[in-house]
C-alpha cells in the first residue's frame, strides 16, 4: 500500500488533518471502551430504567468537575446505606423479644452550598408489628436536633423537607428554611451559609419481633454529580454520552459508505453504457434531488418505525441517487475517453470489468474526501431526527440527550451542561471528520494542492 | 458591493437582431425545465402518497373527513332532529358507507393512489385531525399556507444574505490569496459540517440565555406591537439569531469552495491574457472570472438552498419560528397525519420552485442557453 503511505505523508503537512485523525482515533477507542464496559443490554436497561434504578441520583445537576472552576464548591451527593455497612450498626436485646437497633451515620460536609434534598429510605424486615424509629441530627457544633419519631413500614421514605412536623419545629428553633438548609446552616447566618464539619445522623429503632431488623439508606442529594451530570429523570448522562459515540460513528460511517459506493458505481455504469441508461440515471437523480429528505424521514419515522436501522436504510436509499452523481459523472466522462480504456476494450474486457476495474478506481481520489466529509453530515442527520423526537426508541444517542434537554427547557432554566455536553461531542466528531476530509480533498485533488 | 459585480453587462440586447431569439431560447429552456420539474414534483408527491398510504394513513384522513362531514350534516338536519340517537347513528353509518363508495375508497389502491396524487397536487390536502390554523380552520391547505410566508421570510433573507456575502468574500479572498483572512476561512471551513440548528442552540445559549440581548425564539414580541414600524423592528430583532445561525453554518464552506473555484479559474490562460492586456482587476474579475463561473455558482447555490430548505423543520423548531417546518414538527407530536403529508407535499413544491427560479437565472447567465450552444442541460 505505497499510495496509502504517500497519502499519510502528505496529510502530515496539514496540522488540522492530524488533529482530525487524532479525534477520529480517540472516538474509535472511546467507542470500543464504551461497548466493552457498558454492554448494549446493560446500557439500554440503565437508560430506560426508572426510579428504581436512578433514585440515588439528584435531578438535573451539572457534572462534578465544574467545582474545579467554582469558588463556592457545590455539594456532591452523600449516600450512606446501613445495609452496605456504611453506618455504624449496634443491636441490643431488650425485654420480651424487643430489640434496640442503633444506626449511626457520620459524614463530613465541606461544600459551600446546601444539598438539594435529604431523604432516608427505610428497609425494615418484620412480620406483623412494624418497628418504631426516632431520628436525631447532631451538628458539628454539638447541637442535637430531633427529626422525628414514627413507625416504619416496608418502603417508608422520610423526606426531610416534606415532613411538616419537622419543618414546623425547625421554623421555631432555626428559621423558616427548607430542612436541608436549616439542618446544615450556621445558626443565625443570613443568607444561610453551610456549617462545615462532621455531622451525625442517628436512627434508633425499636423492633418488636425476635427476627425483625431495620436498615436505612440516607441520601443527601448533591448539586453536582459524576463526570457528566444527570437529567430530568435522574439518569446519569454519562451512559448516553458514552453510547452516543459508537451509535454516531456507526450511523455516519455506514450511511456515508452506503451512499458513496452505490452512487459511484451507478454513475460509472451510467457513463459507460451512456444512452438511455445514462439519461434515466440523470433523470432519477434530478427527481431524487428534489425529494425533501428530512420530511420523508419524518414520515417514515412517524408512520412506520423509529428504529435507527430503518432510518439508516431510508437515508441510504434516498442518497443513492445523490447530487454527487453529477460530479462523478463529469469525471467518468473524461476518463472514458482515456487511451487505457480503449486498450482494455481492445483486449476484450467486458463491460462490468471495465467499469469495476478501470473506471471506478479512477474516482477513488475524489471519493475518499467526499466519503469522509459526508460522515459528519449523517452524524448530524441522526441528531436532527432525534431532536425532532424521532430518535431510536431504545438506544441512547447524543441527539436524544439534546432533545430531552430542549424539551425540558434546559436553556431557559440555565442547565447549560445538559445541552453543551452532547453538542460538544457532536461538534468534536463533526469537526474531526470534516478536517480530515478537507485535507484529503487537497491531497487528492492536484488542482487544489497549494491552494 | 457584490451586487454590482454580479450585473451581467452583456445580457441587454447589444445586437437587437439576436435579442428576440435569445428570449425565445431562454423561454424554451425555462419551459422545458418547468415541465421537467413539474414531472419531478409529481413523482415526489406520488412517492409521498405511497409512503404515507402504506399504513393506510391517507385512507384514514379521507375517512375521518367523510365521517365528520356526514355527522355534521345529519346532526344539523332539522328534518332528522326528532329521530332517536340510535336511529340517527345508523343513518350516519349508512351515509358514510355511501360516501366512501362514492369517493372510491373501496376501489383498489392503485386507482385510489392516483386520485390522492391529483388531490395532493391541486393542494386538496384534506382536513387536519387536531391542528387548526390561526384563523381556526381545520383545512390543511389553510394551515400550511398561513405558515408559508414566515418560512419564506426567514429562509429567503438568510439565503440571499448567504449568497451575496459569501460570493463577495470569496472574490476578495481569491484576490488576496494566502493572506491571514484567507487562511482563517480555510481553517474554519470544516465547521460547516454542523447544520444550522446546531449553531442555533449555541447562539441561543450565548445571546439569549446568558446575555439576554436577543429573544430565545418566536417571531414577534409577545403582545405584537401595534405600530407597523415597531412590528417590523420586533420581527427583525427575532430574525437576528436564526439568520446568524444559518449563515454561520454555511458561510465558511461556501466561501472556501467558491474561493478555491475562483482561484482555479483565475489561472486560466484567458484570464492571464486579460491581465496581460492591462485590464483593471475589477473588470478581469467581472468579465473573465465571474461570468464563466456564474452558471456553476448558481447550480451549487441551488444545492445549498435545497439542503437549507430541507433542514427547516428542525431549524424552526429550535427557534420557535412559526413557519412551515415547525408546523410539521408539531404535526409529528400530535400525530396529525394529514398535516404531515400535506407539509411534505408543500416542501416538494417549494424545492421545485426554488430550483425553477434558479433555473431561470441560470438560463439568463449561461451562454450555452442564451446563444443556443450545444447542450442546455445542467
Amino acid at each position: 500500500m505505497g499510495s496509502l503511505q504517500n497519502t499519510l505523508r502528505e496529510l502530515r503537512r496539514y496540522p488540522s488533518a492530524m488533529a482530525g485523525i487524532l479525534v477520529i482515533l480517540g472516538l474509535v477507542v472511546f467507542s470500543a471502551y464504551t461497548v466493552i464496559t457498558i454492554p448494549y443490554e446493560q446500557a439500554i436497561t440503565l437508560w430506560r430504567g426508572g426510579a428504581d434504578i436512578w433514585y440515588k441520583l439528584p435531578k438535573n445537576v451539572p457534572p462534578a468537575w465544574i467545582n474545579t472552576f467554582r469558588q463556592k464548591k457545590l455539594p456532591e451527593s452523600i449516600i450512606l446505606d446501613s445495609a452496605q455497612g456504611q453506618a455504624e450498626k449496634t443491636k441490643e436485646a431488650m425485654s420480651s423479644g424487643q430489640n434496640m437497633i442503633n444506626l449511626t451515620y457520620t459524614f463530613d460536609f465541606n461544600a459551600d452550598d446546601f444539598p438539594r434534598a435529604m431523604v432516608i429510605y427505610f428497609r425494615p424486615t418484620f412480620d406483623e408489628k412494624s418497628p418504631f424509629v426516632s431520628l436525631t441530627w447532631t451538628t458539628p457544633d454539638g447541637r442535637e436536633i430531633r427529626l422525628g419519631d414514627f413507625a416504619v413500614e416496608e418502603g417508608t421514605v422520610f423526606r426531610f423537607e416534606q415532613d411538616e412536623r419537622l419543618q414546623r419545629r425547625l421554623k421555631r428553633t432555626i428559621g423558616d428554611y427548607p430542612a436541608q438548609v436549616a439542618l446544615l446552616m450556621q445558626p443565625d447566618s443570613d443568607p444561610p451559609t453551610p456549617l462545615k464539619g462532621t455531622y451525625t445522623l442517628n436512627i434508633s429503632a425499636v423492633t418488636f419481633e425476635e427476627e425483625a431488623d431495620v436498615d436505612a439508606e440516607f441520601i443527601a442529594y448533591g448539586k453536582v454529580y459524576g463526570i457528566a451530570g444527570t437529567d430530568h429523570a435522574r439518569r446519569d448522562l454519562k451512559i448516553a454520552l458514552m453510547w452516543g459515540a459508537p451509535v454516531a460513528l456507526a450511523f455516519g460511517l455506514l450511511a456515508a459508505l452506503g451512499t458513496t459506493i452505490t452512487t459511484m458505481i451507478i454513475a460509472a455504469f451510467g457513463v459507460w453504457f451512456s444512452g438511455w441508461v445514462d439519461d434515466l440515471i440523470q433523470r432519477v437523480t434530478e427527481v431524487n434531488l428534489m425529494l425533501p429528505l428530512l420530511p420523508i424521514l419524518i414520515m417514515v419515522g412517524t408512520f412506520y418505525s423509529r428504529s435507527i436501522w430503518i432510518m439508516l436504510g431510508v437515508t441510504i436509499a434516498l442518497g443513492i441517487f445523490g447530487g454527487s452523481i453529477k460530479t462523478y459523472r463529469a469525471i467518468f466522462l473524461q476518463t472514458r475517453e482515456s487511451p487505457y480504456i480503449e486498450a482494455a476494450q481492445a483486449y476484450g474486457a467486458g463491460d462490468v470489468r471495465i467499469v469495476m476495474r478501470y473506471l471506478v478506481p479512477r474516482i477513488i481520489p475524489v471519493i475518499i474526501p467526499q466519503l469522509v466529509t459526508l460522515i459528519p453530515t449523517y452524524v448530524f442527520l441522526e441528531a436532527s431526527l432525534a431532536v425532532l423526537g424521532l430518535g431510536d426508541p431504545i438506544l441512547p444517542t447524543w441527539g436524544k440527550v439534546i432533545q430531552d434537554s430542549l424539551a425540558n427547557g434546559a436553556l431557559f432554566k440555565g442547565l447549560y451542561y445538559w445541552v453543551l455536553e452532547p453538542a460538544g461531542l457532536l461538534m468534536f466528531t463533526g469537526l474531526g471528520f470534516a478536517m480530515v476530509g478537507f485535507a484529503l480533498d487537497r491531497v487528492f485533488n492536484p488542482r487544489l494542492r497549494g491552494l | 458591493m457584490a451586487e454590482s459585480s454580479l450585473t451581467f453587462d452583456s445580457v441587454p440586447a447589444e445586437k437587437p437582431a439576436r435579442g428576440s431569439s435569445t428570449l425565445v431560447r431562454v423561454g424554451k429552456y425555462t419551459l422545458v425545465r418547468g415541465i421537467t420539474l413539474f414531472i419531478t414534483v409529481v413523482i415526489g408527491v406520488y412517492l409521498t402518497v405511497l409512503i404515507a398510504n402504506m399504513g393506510g394513513y391517507v385512507d384514514d384522513i379521507r375517512r375521518g373527513e367523510i365521517q365528520e362531514q356526514v355527522s355534521i350534516r345529519i346532526m344539523n338536519d332539522p328534518a332528522l332532529k326528532n329521530l332517536p340517537v340510535e336511529e340517527r347513528r345508523k343513518r350516519i353509518a349508512e351515509e358514510v358507507a355511501l360516501e366512501e363508495r362514492r369517493l372510491g375508497l373501496d376501489q383498489p389502491f392503485l386507482i385510489r393512489s392516483f386520485r390522492f396524487l391529483r388531490n395532493a397536487l391541486t393542494l386538496h390536502l384534506g382536513r387536519a385531525q387536531l391542528m387548526t390554523s390561526d384563523s381556526g380552520s381545520r383545512q390543511v391547505r389553510l394551515i400550511i399556507l398561513e405558515r408559508l410566508p414566515t418560512t419564506l421570510l426567514l429562509f429567503g433573507t438568510s439565503n440571499l444574505l448567504l449568497f451575496f456575502i459569501s460570493l463577495s468574500i470569496a472574490l476578495g479572498l481569491s484576490r488576496k490569496y494566502g493572506s491571514l483572512m484567507d487562511r482563517v476561512f480555510v481553517a474554519l471551513s470544516p465547521t460547516s459540517a454542523a447544520p444550522g440548528w446546531f449553531y442555533g442552540i449555541f447562539l441561543i445559549l450565548v445571546f439569549a440565555a446568558l446575555l439576554h440581548w436577543l429573544p430565545f425564539g418566536g417571531m414577534v414580541d409577545a403582545p405584537p406591537p401595534k405600530d407597523p414600524l415597531a412590528y417590523l423592528l420586533s420581527v427583525a430583532k427575532h430574525m437576528v439569531l436564526p439568520v446568524a445561525a444559518l449563515l454561520l453554518s454555511a458561510i465558511f464552506v461556501s466561501v472556501y469552495s467558491w474561493r478555491t473555484f475562483f482561484l482555479i479559474y483565475s489561472s486560466e490562460d484567458y484570464v492571464e491574457m486579460a491581465r496581460a492586456k492591462g485590464l483593471p482587476d475589477r473588470m478581469v474579475e467581472r468579465r473573465y472570472i465571474l461570468r464563466p463561473t456564474l452558471p456553476t455558482i448558481i447550480t451549487s447555490f441551488a444545492l445549498t438552498l435545497i439542503s437549507l430548505w430541507t433542514g427547516a423543520p428542525i431549524f424552526e423548531t429550535i427557534f420557535n419560528w412559526p413557519g412551515l417546518g415547525r408546523t410539521l414538527f408539531q404535526a409529528i407530536g400530535l400525530f396529525d397525519t394529514a398535516v404531515i403529508v400535506g407539509s411534505t407535499v408543500i416542501f416538494a413544491y417549494l424545492l421545485a420552485a426554488t430550483v425553477f427560479l434558479l433555473d431561470i437565472i441560470y438560463a439568463l447567465v449561461d451562454p450555452r442557453v442564451r446563444i443556443g450552444g450545444s447542450g442546455g442541460r445542467s
